[in-house]
């Protein structure tokens, strides 16, 4: 536990929006005697609990493991997504990285896929409609063989877990200048198709998905890295060029197909 | 005290009463499942599983949570893994092993029949998952990886690095989007079960909150299914997601649903410690840490050296003096008791509320690289809560509130005391007993959604008369008001304490006196102070903003309400059972600090039935435990 010598003072510029209806605007409101092992949230609790007191509504944002897990959170700070550590969660951000006096910034995500809903809080419903499209195995309860029978060899299988510990937060989404989904998309799309399990449906699966990106009105990826930099799970941007892969193989496969004619 | 629990345990060895049952469970046919509503609340792993299997099975399914997304669930932050008795590793696992471990580890206060059955099913998840492409860890050779966790001496954890319930969620999520997209399941995402609704005494719907808009809605069905997770939260401080809440089993209670051991709950011992009075919530470091982690405190009370200076002589590695067969994997129960003695003793780390969790010697034998490859989230996490770097220097760790085995009441058909309630997950009572074993509520979670419900909702659909219910109907609009009246009571009251501030209060008050230790004195005390606290919340809380928009501390204050209300029974029950088991441990029974038992008079469930006011006592009823499989025994892990 520190002392309280080591708190610090800090000015917040918050975007305040009352819901997706109307407008928002900045407020600044004092952060003070912060405790430097508190996390970002904690300090926003406490602000919120200042707020609270003299009848004022709390500053609203999504949370709620607080472990850097769920992929709740998230927000920009001073324009950084998830604010300035690296491969790290807002909820995960700790104030011992922050300086006595300083004055942050706080906006919600911005992405017409993402409306505001208020204050901080987004709507991200888009990336479950994406892995609605096709991100799973088509497989129903009670039709699996034994586990084992299907070996894997391990760096497949490491590959694919890293591609599958996306937390689906949005900052990939948020941190680019396009407002692509390409991470967030690609990491599905890789997890699955680096698995014998997953290659049976890896062509409709590619070419669902990312239709379904586009529907949504994400825009396009023009690889400059920034949603990879923001990422809190370090996600690799070999997954957008393995997805690029795959969709073009699999369009390729289709036109071949729709053109392939046959006998009826 | 009364006894009017029917389990519906079926006739027939242990082995094959649930082959058996089945066989004998009535079908729907294919075209009338179509006809047939099921409502599913929570997408958790319980939830997510249930929803998904039910869909596939031609049902409508309406499933709804509070998150923004399934995904998000409180399932996604278990990290170690999920035990399945594979015995891959044909070290002499086997599913009765499993059942004999599970029944122990609970301390001989679970139904026999219902463990078997989990134990049965344990193996069915796995290849259910690894077909959904859960990329679960494996060897060199492309098999799948186990690890071992506390309570067995076995090696049946599986595991995906630090993230096992993540992955398994995400393969139970999937699984059920698959069905959204097939238009078999309706997501019903930022809704809140605020009430249930009763219809000729059977369960045909609930009243929920658009956390979105504010709006009061009404969904009926012909089944309500309840996967809304556990109570710790209830100590405010506990390892649980912040919106994890009992609000959803609570209001189900209060419409006649018995609520099972509410004081059996878990506190795991290896947790980070509280670092100050802002602290929101506490973070788990995995039990898989203890495969290669050594558990120990100074042997010299009050020590303030830096663990580094200690040397080995002058550390108690005191798991593995005490509990030589199990040492650093002695079950959850008894390592957070001797941690908490070890503090009470004076031995804490640098004279703080912990102890230390050394990774030294299995990275001098493994290498750092080894250990990060296993562990590596859970240091990069402890790392960034601390700013300490634990290769470098031992965890500091102390026991934190982390899972409810109280619950719901349900028979072995997970059925609820309210006909066509089901109760799935963490948020019913059914397969831990006193205790759970670390890696064991995935797989029931997984069981009861995957493997168990399917089949016992079918049966109940089959043999019941089921008229239909609009959710226009008087019911429903007398569920709305009655929750709208609520909120709009809290909402006028106007007063001067914020709902966190109440929060934390009980939160102190339940650690102290109903936490890890608990006596006549303690609880008795606990209650009376409990009470006012309700009071002080009905005439002084304070909630800003109104109640048809999004507004948290609404939320917030709803179940923070049904808190002080769940915290009060948990005192009542635990007063009530005058014996320690498991978790649950009275100061008065105990013999050389280890839980001691009173099978002639507490081998049975407690399970409470609301009396129709806070303020009035509930009735506790009992069910009987036999065993039959398993002899009763002293457990011991030493
Ligand atoms: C940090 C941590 C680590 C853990 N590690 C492990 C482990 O390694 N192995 C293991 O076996 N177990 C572990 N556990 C325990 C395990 O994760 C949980 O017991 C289990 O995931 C609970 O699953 P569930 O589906 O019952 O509930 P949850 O996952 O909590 O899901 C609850 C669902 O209900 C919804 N809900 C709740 N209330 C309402 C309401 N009123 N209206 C609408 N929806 C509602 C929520 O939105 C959510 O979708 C761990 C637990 C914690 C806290
Ligand atoms: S790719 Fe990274 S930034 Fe994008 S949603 Fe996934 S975890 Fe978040
Ligand atoms: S709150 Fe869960 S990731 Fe931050």
């Amino acid at each position: 536990m520190s002392s309280d010598k080591n708190n610090i003072n800090l000015k917040l510029k918050v975007w305040r929006q009352k819901n997706s209806q109307t407008e928002g605007a900045f407020e600044t409101l004092d952060a003070k005697n912060v405790s430097p092992d508190a996390s970002f949230l904690e300090m926003l609790d406490a602000v919120n609990e200042d707020l609270i007191k003299k009848d004022k509504e709390p500053i609203v944002f999504d949370h709620d493991c607080r472990e850097g897990i769920c992929g709740s959170c998230g927000f920009m700070i001073n324009g950084e997504a998830h604010g300035p550590q690296k491969g790290t969660t807002v909820c995960q951000l700790h104030m011992r990285h922050f300086n006595d006096g300083e004055e942050l910034v706080l906006e919600p995500w911005r992405a017409t896929a993402f409306p505001v809903i208020k204050d901080l809080m987004c709507d991200r419903s888009a990336l479950d409609r994406i892995i609605r499209a096709g991100g799973y195995i088509s497989v129903n309860t009670g039709n699996a063989q034994d586990a084992n029978n299907i070996p894997i060899p391990k760096p497949d299988a490491d590959e694919a877990f890293m591609s599958a510990t996306c937390i689906g937060c949005g900052a990939c989404v948020a941190s680019c200048k396009n407002a692509s989904a390409a991470l967030f998309t690609s990491a599905k799309i890789t997890h699955l198709a680096l698995l014998p399990q997953g290659r049976v449906e890896q062509d409709q699966r590619a070419l669902d998905m990312v239709a379904q990106m586009d529907a949504e009105g994400f825009g396009a990826c023009t690889t400059t890295g920034a949603c990879s930099a923001a990422c809190p799970k370090e996600i690799s941007l070999i997954n957008i060029a393995k997805m690029n892969r795959e969709y073009l193989r699999a369009s390729v496969l289709k036109k071949e197909e729709l053109s392939g004619g046959g006998d009826g | 005290m009364s006894s009017v629990l029917d389990s519906k345990i079926p006739s027939g060895s242990i082995e094959n009463k649930w082959k058996d049952n089945k066989f004998k469970m009535k079908l729907v046919n294919p075209a009338n499942k179509r006809k047939h509503s099921v409502i599913v609340v929570g997408t958790g792993l319980a939830g997510a599983s249930a929803a998904a299997s039910l869909g596939e099975l031609g049902y409508k399914v309406k499933a709804f949570c509070i998150h923004e997304s399934p995904r998000r669930a409180h399932s996604v932050a278990a990290q170690g893994g999920i035990n399945a008795a594979k015995n891959y590793q044909n070290d002499g696992d086997s599913i009765y092993r499993l059942f004999y471990d599970t029944i122990k580890g609970g301390d001989f206060r679970a139904r026999e029949a219902n463990v078997y059955r989990l134990a049965e099913a344990s193996v069915s998840i796995i290849d259910q998952a690894v077909a959904q492409g859960v990329p679960l860890a494996r060897e060199y050779g492309g098999l799948l990886s186990n690890r071992s966790f506390g309570g067995a001496q076995v090696s049946r954890t599986f595991y995906a690095r630090g993230q096992t319930g993540q992955q398994l969620l995400y393969g139970a999520y999937q699984a059920m989007m698959r069905q959204v997209d097939l238009g078999s399941v309706e997501l019903n995402t930022r809704r809140e079960m605020l009430d249930l609704v009763v219809v000729d005494g059977k369960a045909r719907g609930i009243i929920v909150r658009n956390l979105l808009t504010g709006e009061i809605e009404s969904h009926s069905a012909d089944v309500v299914v309840l996967a809304s997770g556990g109570y710790s939260n209830v100590f405010y401080l506990s390892t649980n997601a912040m919106a994890c809440a009992v609000t959803a089993a609570w209001r189900a209670h209060k419409r006649g649903s018995y609520f099972a051991n509410p004081c059996y709950t878990q506190i795991h011992p290896t947790c980070i410690p509280v670092h100050g009075e802002n602290q929101s919530k506490l973070t788990l470091m995995s039990e898989s840490l203890r495969n290669d982690g050594r558990v120990w405190a100074s042997k010299i009370k009050g020590d303030m050296r830096k663990p580094h200076e200690i040397p080995d002589s002058e550390r108690d590695y005191y798991l593995e003096r005490i509990y030589p067969s199990f040492g650093n994997l002695a079950p959850r129960d008894v390592a957070s008791r001797q941690a908490k003695f070890r503090v009470d003793e004076g031995y804490g780390a640098q004279g703080q509320e912990a102890v230390y969790l050394d990774f030294r010697d299995s990275i001098n034998r493994l290498g750092e690289d080894k250990i990060s490859e296993r562990y590596g989230n859970l240091f990069q996490m402890y790392g960034k809560i601390t700013g300490e770097n634990p290769y470098k220097s031992p965890m500091r760790i102390f026991p934190a509130p982390h899972y409810t085995m109280g619950g719901l009441w349900v028979d072995y058909n997970l059925m609820s005391t309210i006909p066509g309630l089901f109760v799935a997950g963490e948020a019913n009572f059914s397969d831990h007993g006193a205790n759970r074993l670390g890696a064991s509520a995935l797989m029931q979670g997984l069981a009861d959604g995957y493997f168990v419900l399917p089949y016992t909702v079918g049966d109940y659909i089959a043999n019941t008369q089921l008229k239909p219910v609009k959710d226009t109907d008087d019911a429903f609009k007398a569920g709305q008001d009655s929750v709208k009246n609520e909120i709009q009571k809290m909402l006028n009251i106007k007063g001067s304490r914020s709902v966190e501030s109440i929060h934390k209060e009980l939160g102190r008050i339940m650690w102290q006196d109903c936490g890890m230790s608990r006596n006549k004195a303690g609880l008795t005390d606990a209650i009376g102070k409990i009470a006012n606290l309700r009071k002080t919340f009905w005439n002084d809380v304070k909630i800003p903003g109104v109640a048809n928009e999004v507004n948290t501390e609404v939320e917030k204050a709803g179940r923070v309400a049904d808190y002080l209300e769940l915290g009060e029974l948990m005192c009542r029950d635990a007063l009530s059972r005058e014996e320690s088991c498991g978790g649950h441990f009275r100061d008065e029974y105990q013999v050389d600090g280890e839980a001691k038992r009173d099978d002639d008079k507490f081998c049975h469930v407690a399970a409470w039935e609301w009396s129709g006011s806070a303020d009035k006592a509930q009735t506790r009823h009992v069910e009987e435990l036999k065993f039959e499989n398993i002899k009763l025994a002293t457990r011991s892990y030493k």
